[in-house]
């Protein structure tokens, strides 16, 4: 099985369909389809170990993912925001490569002659003159497809490997071919070297919906693409969300007209932790919309979970305290994925308590290109830290990797920040593990004030903690910060929140 | 056979896809199917001309087969001459 078989698909289905819209030009499934076969006859010609892309979303991306899978070359797209040092070393695990985006850069960080490499619109030329003569036969998709560094917080970066495999079974399992309408149109606006950058790509060519490509996301540009386009639907992070409906108050506060988003219909997320208070107001800004909460990991092929619209709804209407607080939750699995919870030592959890995330189904990878770090029964460790309520939905508490051990006991920085966030003059808060000599680690707080507030009292939020909490979870450290450390996705840094306590 | 083998139809256009499969025969129009086309393309039979549709999936009542149509035809699926039926998704929202 080859992924490339979702867009001949949809070739052979409509190939003169809109399939993609990206700086004002629009290709149709036949030219994607092309492209792609053209980008596999240069791939081909090549000889390279993998095709990376170094570059903003654009029409090469889709090309060179497709043309990948069709020459049966592993795809590698590469974070252009890394820093110099972090990028040249990932450069010299792919070598040799052929490298399409910003050559310049590449030259300088990592001269080796085995690559080839090509301008975006070099890349998107010679494919498209490649394509009348390129074979049209595709790699039987035996191997692996997609290839993502990880974000690498604690070692170096890992090599994380998505088989054709994997990729098909997700697709099949959560998208229906053609389902959309032909006026569908989907925004996407996370940049391709993010696993749900790949999945939009995957996902929306299978379903038929058009894809509007934003490749570099700024607020204004995304609401007037969705406008102008008419986006039916849109996958945001965290904070893409919380800029944009920002960035709307200001158009109300300005007496600027509203762009028109009548036509967004379904608003999915994911990539970071949702403030409650955040999806709340949203619901009320977009009361016609429908929101679906994502969970899923680079490792899992992108969602194993999730939060649908109807769920939204019933928990942003209810009284029920129980009920509310799903809106805090990612959902339930996928019918094709199974979870489970599980302590330290492997043993699996009951409802209500907290543990690691293990995921199982056909498109978990669970794959490093160093090891496989799945179990002998299929299982994958997430790292993440999580429980599953009495009706079976998920609740993440954080990596498993920053759970505070405060003389043995395991605390999560979630329960804490919960707490914390209620303060009405508390903005953001996170708490991490810091160093103790008692306890071995002991909970350190950091907070951000709310704007037009000052700062709370450090004694009352210890109080709070207490309060709610118990003795074991108030923070031995309290600072005061204006803004905390976030990477483009919207990821809190809690390891350089941790260097700060160090100062 | 293996997941992603083409199989072709000897009765009509249907090609399919092989998501998983076991023993047994997988015919199309009520013929068995090949990777390779056949130079006279037959006729389906009367009991198995209920068409295929592009896109679906289609799965024996044990889920040992499973068949992605990838071009639709006038023939319908079977194993060892027992109709395969389409498989059944509950449509799940657009997570990404």
């Amino acid at each position: 099985m080859n992924i490339a078989l979702f867009l001949e698909m949809a070739a052979d289905a409509a190939p003169d369909r809109i399939a993609l819209v990206c700086d004002g030009t629009r290709w149709t499934y036949a030219d994607l389809l092309a492209g792609a076969r053209g980008a596999a006859a240069l791939i081909r010609q090549s000889e390279v170990a993998h095709v990376a892309l170094l570059d903003e979303s654009s029409e090469a991306a889709v090309m060179a993912l497709f043309g990948a899978a069709l020459a049966g070359v592993p795809y590698v797209p590469l974070n252009y925001r890394l820093a110099d040092a972090d990028l040249g070393a990932l450069l010299a695990r792919i070598s040799p490569a052929l490298i399409v985006g910003d050559g310049a850069r590449v030259r300088r960080l990592c001269p080796d002659a085995a690559n080839v490499i090509v301008s975006r619109a070099d890349f998107v030329e010679q494919a498209q003159a490649l394509a009348g003569d390129a074979p049209v036969d595709a790699d039987a998709g035996d191997d692996v497809a997609i290839q993502l560094f990880t974000s690498g917080t604690t070692a170096a970066p890992k090599a994380a490997i998505l088989r054709h495999a994997n990729l098909v079974s997700y697709i099949l399992g959560t998208v229906e071919f053609a389902a959309a309408p032909e006026e569908d149109a989907a925004l996407v606006s996370v940049p391709p070297y993010h696993i749900a950058g790949i999945a939009a790509l995957l996902s929306s060519i299978y379903a038929m919906r058009r894809i509007l490509m934003l490749p570099a996301f700024a607020p204004d540009a995304w609401l007037n693409l969705a406008a102008a386009e008419r986006a039916s639907n849109a996958f945001v992070v965290p904070t893409m969300l919380a800029r944009i409906i920002e960035a709307m108050g200001q158009m109300v506060a300005n007496g600027a007209s509203q762009p028109d988003l009548s036509a967004l219909r379904a608003i999915a997320y994911g990539g970071g932790k949702m403030p409650t208070e955040l999806i709340h107001d949203a619901l009320d800004l977009f009361p016609t919309t429908g929101f679906t909460n994502a969970y899923g990991l680079t490792e899992t092929s992108s969602t194993v979970a999730l939060l649908g619209p109807d769920e939204h709804r019933a928990a942003h209407g209810s009284d029920d305290p129980v009920v509310r607080a799903r809106l805090g939750s990612v959902g339930r699995p996928l019918p094709t994925v199974e979870i489970e919870i599980r302590d330290e030592d492997g043993r699996v959890l009951p409802p209500g308590v907290p543990g690691e995330i293990y995921v199982r189904g056909e498109q978990v990878s669970g794959e490093y290109r160093e090891r496989s770090a799945l179990d002998a029964d299929g299982w994958f460790p997430t790292r993440d830290a999580g429980y599953i309520d009495a009706d079976g939905y998920l609740f993440l508490s954080g990596r498993a990797d920053d759970v505070i051990v405060r003389g043995g006991e395991n605390i999560s920085p979630g329960e804490i920040e919960d707490v914390v966030m209620t303060h009405p003059a508390v903005a953001e808060a996170a708490a991490v593990a810091i160093p103790s000599h008692e306890w071995g680690e002991a909970v350190g707080l950091i907070v951000v004030p709310r704007a037009g507030h000052s700062a709370p009292d450090e004694d009352e939020l210890k109080q709070m903690v207490r309060a709610r909490l118990r003795s074991s979870r108030v923070p031995e450290r309290v600072l005061f910060a204006d803004t905390l450390p976030y990477n483009e996705m919207g990821k809190l840094l809690r390891r350089e929140i941790k260097t700060l306590f160090a100062r | 056979m293996k997941p992603g083998t083409k199989l072709k139809s000897a009765a009509c256009d249907t090609e399919v896809m092989v998501i998983r499969c076991g023993e047994g025969a997988i015919e199309c129009g009520g013929a068995a199917m090949g990777e390779a086309k056949p130079e006279a393309v037959g006729t389906p039979s009367a009991d198995f001309a209920a068409g295929t549709l592009m896109g679906k999936r289609y799965v024996d009542a044990a889920g040992t087969f499973e068949l992605l149509c990838v071009k639709p035809g006038k023939g319908s699926l079977s194993v060892d001459g027992v109709a395969l039926q389409v498989k059944d998704a509950k449509p799940l929202p657009a997570s990404d």
